[in-house]
């Protein structure tokens, strides 16, 4: 079942290129595999216990037993939600592509397909070298969508995305076979069982740590993030910020936390100093852009650190939060991208000096672009209010000082997107371009429509999201407050 | 005293003994045919090829390993595996030859015996039980090389990445002469059985000994054109023609690897402690010369030449960590090398027919022409940077594990380090490829003998990516037999 889940797009992709004809066809196939894996997803989840902190849907073959390396899969309440939201998003990166991409259909899909099947298999493999061979192999289709589909400067950015990804990752290898040696198996949940010394540990650490924090991103190893958003087209943006960003976060939860929990608290003062400067200063800087893309994804930036003081605030509230917090912004991100899709379709600018007055034209875009800034500043009744509310209540509990410095972020966060909210949609009609343009169109409408739901849905009752996670982070936590390493320097801060 | 008959079987030498006669017969043909038939000894050759190839998995399988000439000649699991690479390193560039001869009229029978008599050459040097036959072997299988490195006579590149390879080539040979020489002087013996056994009795180790264990092992670095004895190889992959250049990247590399084998891990099993630390050196070397020297290069053979150099660094560090865990990786690492470059190579040549050259540049815009040749470059540069889920990143991850079971943790650091620099140049042919407007329309034909090369690479290099199994199980079991 699960493998179907994740194999389903990369079966549809060779079909599609290896059968398929015609730029109509090749967008029709690409949606209809989405939302079949959409689908069965769904039907993931209604099999899903979630009272059971366990892995689910196991599945475990022979790869190459002589290592103690398998295929092996599963899911448990941290990584089901990321499944259901890369299921989730893709129909609509589809359909946001149906008309903006017009070169080379064909191949746009397959690889968007192909990167379904890659960035879903990460958050089910249960071995480490699987979870590694796709975590690499995601990195194809996302360099040629950059660069082939992007803007003036993709080739720069896809190269940088690739490079600064690649680095990370090699050093992840070494941490990983170190781990597989030690433990002789590279299966995850037998590596949560298997102690490590501190020493070691701290140096696993580092490896892992390369790795993800240049997926996060966190500060300062951001700064492949803006450019490759600018240049990406906008369903490759939406897939960037709302699931690939994620990866990232949910390594430390995976494998950080609950492998290597003494170094993990070893580090913790390191990941919130490194978390706050993200929050703080990366907040300035999107209050400086001048291009709508850069100034989302520098809130990206942003909101991630929130992510990850949650995650290493070491209690129920700032992990769930966090997880939560991982969800909206995929949605909100996600949904902010497609906004700014919309418009770049109609007037090829992103530049905020551009705009002005499109409310006037535009009066449902101007409502949908309001909800999604609120849900992005954390207004009560949106998904954000929960998810950083829950955060910062972790951060409290955990350290004071922390969460008095993150909340100024929100005040940010809210200054420069009411400020890029203002500019954009209210005042005069400020040019031409502006005053021709057309509302949202039917297709663009059911796009939103899921994602809207979502807003007000996790805003008004997130008990459904939390209960599924409940069990699993709880058992996380277990394991991250566990002391494998004999004489562990705890972290004190 | 003396034994009343002496010690040869001549049945294990029967691959080589049917090679030097389907080589000899070719040779009389392609002298007495006239010139329309013969574009047939290209098919005889192969066919032979394939034949000796037949013959020797099913009349070797489950024949116990031994030895004749006097321990001089060894038939091993070693030496089959390896032999059944080597003959795929042959068939498979001239099965690419046969259209490009045609085509820039070169055609005729010598570029075929010479390619078999160099076969020959290295199948010999792979079963070398001892350092004479090895050097016999050695320049068997170099010297038919020098000349089709020069095939292309009339072009002024191809002559001197003839004379080039010949020259340095010739010094690489006095070089591991006068190592042998030296390993004679100290142990009084050439095979390398004994050689081990001296060495191992022996109290100290004689510097003589050690001087000439290092002079063997750069003997052979020349060949496998492991930095920083590489210099001959981008002028001679540039320079000769593309099939040559095929054969030239992949036959002797086979063949030089084995003879590490043999005289690294049985030979001078004893001088780990001083061949190690001069092989890491050789490592680290080669790995940044690949990836460093590779970035400023516009011309895709010599690029290749710096990848192959990348590629030697990584084989050397499965040498180096000296656990069977290595050895195998050595082993897969070669076979899927093979398959990614000949596939590379491959698209070198049919690209290249059109009248576009073998600058990179000119491969700008080729998804949109020609979408599959696209995606096959694609596959085979992603391989080769090591990127999953395609052959080349297992056979990485194996040395890497290696490296890691042996304890040499910077060294596998330095190595990612490297493969992610290199993945920047791998890339740029991508970019090329895929990102770049057309500049002029691919006017090319893939003939029906490049497309089973291509498709028989890529699919050895995907398979070998998500089911690696079965030729990992094979490779153990070499080693496993070879210790």
């Amino acid at each position: 079942m699960l493998s179907l889940v994740t194999f389903l797009p990369l079966i549809g992709a060779l079909v599609l290129f290896f059968g398929i004809q015609g730029d109509r066809a090749a967008r029709i196939w690409a949606l209809g595999t989405t939302l079949v894996t959409f689908f069965l997803s769904l039907r993931l989840l209604s099999g899903f216990d979630p009272s059971s902190p366990a892995f689910q849907f196991l599945e475990e073959v022979a790869w190459l037993p002589a290592y103690g390396i398998a295929y092996r899969m599963g899911v448990d309440g941290i990584s089901l939600p990321f499944v259901l939201l890369t299921a989730f998003l893709m129909p609509l990166c589809i359909l946001a592509s149906w008309e903006s991409i017009q070169k080379q259909v064909k191949a746009y899909m397959v690889a968007f397909l192909a990167l379904e099947s890659f960035v879903i298999g990460v958050f089910c493999a249960l071995d480490f070298i699987l979870f590694y061979i796709l975590w690499e192999a995601m990195l194809i289709p996302m360099f040629l969508l950059i660069g082939v589909w992007g803007g003036k400067n993709r080739v720069y950015a896809a190269f940088k995305f690739f490079l600064y990804t690649l680095t990370g990752s090699v050093l992840m290898l070494i941490a990983i076979l170190v781990m597989g040696y030690k433990g002789n198996t590279f299966s995850i949940p037998a590596l949560m069982a298997l102690p490590f010394s501190f020493a070691m540990q701290v140096w696993l650490f580092l490896g892992l740590f390369s790795s993800f924090a240049v997926k996060v991103p966190m500060w300062p190893v951001h700064t492949w993030l803006p450019d490759a958003h600018v240049e990406a087209p906008t369903a490759g943006s939406v897939i960037l910020a709302g699931v690939l960003l994620k990866m990232g976060a949910y390594g430390f939860l995976r494998f950080s936390l609950p492998i290597l929990p003494d170094a993990s608290r070893f580090f913790v003062p390191f990941i919130f100093a490194l978390s706050l400067v993200a929050i703080v200063y990366t907040a300035l800087v999107a209050l400086m852009q001048k291009d709508l893309k850069k100034l989302i994804a520098y809130s990206s930036v942003s909101h991630m650190g929130f992510v990850t003081i949650g995650l290493f605030a070491y209690n129920q509230q700032g992990l769930e939060g966090g997880i939560l917090q991982m969800v909206n912004h995929g949605i909100t991100a996600a949904a902010l991208f497609l906004l700014v899709g919309v418009i770049y379709d109609r007037m090829h600018t992103r530049e905020i000096a551009r705009f002005g007055g499109i409310a006037h034209r535009m009066p449902i875009y101007a409502v949908i672009f309001m909800v999604f800034t609120m849900s992005s500043v954390g207004l009560p009744g949106t998904n954000g209010f929960i998810g950083e509310f829950l955060i910062l209540l972790g951060a409290y509990l955990a350290n004071k000082g922390v969460a008095v410095v993150a909340a100024t972020g929100l005040v940010l966060g809210a200054a420069y997107m009411l400020w890029m909210f203002k500019k954009v949609l209210f005042g005069v009609v400020a040019n031409d371009e502006v005053a021709a343009l057309r509302d949202v169109n039917s297709r663009e409408i059911a796009i939103f429509i899921p994602l809207l739901i979502l807003v007000f849905w996790i805003g008004f009752y997130p008990a459904p999201f939390l209960n599924m996670m409940h069990a699993s982070v709880e058992q996380l936590l277990i394991q991250a407050n566990t002391i494998k390493a004999g004489s562990a320097a705890l972290a004190l801060f | 005293m003396a034994s009343p008959l002496p010690d040869i079987k001549l049945v294990l030498l029967l691959p080589e003994i049917g090679l030097s006669l389907l080589a000899m017969t070719l040779l009389l043909m392609s002298a007495w045919l006239g010139k329309e038939s013969r574009g047939r000894i290209a098919t005889w050759a192969i066919a032979g090829i394939a034949l000796v190839a037949f013959a020797m998995v099913s009349l070797s399988s489950g024949v116990p390993p031994s030895t004749t000439l006097g321990g001089h000649f060894i038939d091993d699991q070693l030496a089959r595996f390896m032999k059944l690479l080597l003959l795929v390193a042959t068939a498979f560039p001239l099965l690419m030859a046969g259209d490009f001869l045609r085509q820039h009229a070169l055609e005729s029978g010598e570029y075929f015996v010479l390619s078999l008599f160099s076969l020959l050459g290295a199948m010999t040097m792979v079963s070398a039980g001892s350092f004479l036959v090895l050097y016999l072997g050695l320049e068997l299988m170099s010297l038919p090389i020098y000349v089709l490195a020069a095939y292309q006579r009339d072009q002024l590149r191809s002559s001197e990445a003839g004379l080039k390879y010949f020259v340095l080539g010739s010094l690489a040979s006095g070089i591991l002469l006068y190592g042998i020489s030296l390993v004679y002087g100290a142990t009084g013996t050439t095979v390398i059985h004994d050689v081990a056994t001296i060495l191992k009795a022996a109290d100290h180790v004689s510097p003589v000994a050690v001087m000439g264990a290092a002079f063997v092992v750069i003997g052979i670095s020349f060949k496998v054109a492991a930095a920083p004895f590489h210099m001959w190889a981008p002028d001679v992959y540039e320079g000769a023609p593309t099939p040559v250049t095929a054969f030239i990247a992949i036959m002797p590399k086979i063949a030089a690897f084995s003879a590490f084998f043999r005289v690294l891990f049985e030979g001078f099993a004893t001088l780990q402690g001083h061949w190690g630390p001069m092989l890491q050196v050789m490592a680290v070397i080669s790995l940044a010369v690949g990836s460093l020297g590779a970035i400023a290069q516009s011309n895709i053979k010599r690029l290749l030449a710096y990848s192959s150099i990348g590629h030697v660094g990584f084989l050397l560090i499965g040498l180096i960590t000296d656990n069977a865990l290595g050895r195998q990786g050595v082993l897969f690492y070669l076979a899927i090398y093979i398959f990614m470059s000949l596939g590379a190579f491959c698209l070198v040549l049919v690209l290249n027919k059109g009248g576009v050259g073998d600058e990179i540049q000119n491969y700008a815009g080729l998804a949109k022409e020609r979408p599959l040749l696209a995606f096959l470059m694609a596959v085979f540069m992603f391989s080769m940077a090591g990127i999953p889920p395609l052959g080349g990143f297992i056979a990485k991850l194996y040395v890497l594990m290696a490296a890691v079971h042996a304890g040499m943790i910077t060294l596998a650091v330095i190595a990612v380090l490297f493969s992610a620099i290199g993945a920047f140049y791998y890339l740029r042919i991508v970019k090329i490829i895929y990102f770049d407007p057309t500049c002029e329309p691919f006017a090319v034909k893939v003939g029906l003998s490049h497309q089973l090369v291509l498709l028989i690479s890529a699919l050895v290099v995907l398979g070998t990516g998500l089911f690696p199994g079965r030729l990992l199980a094979w490779t153990q079991a070499t080693v496993q037999s070879f210790l």
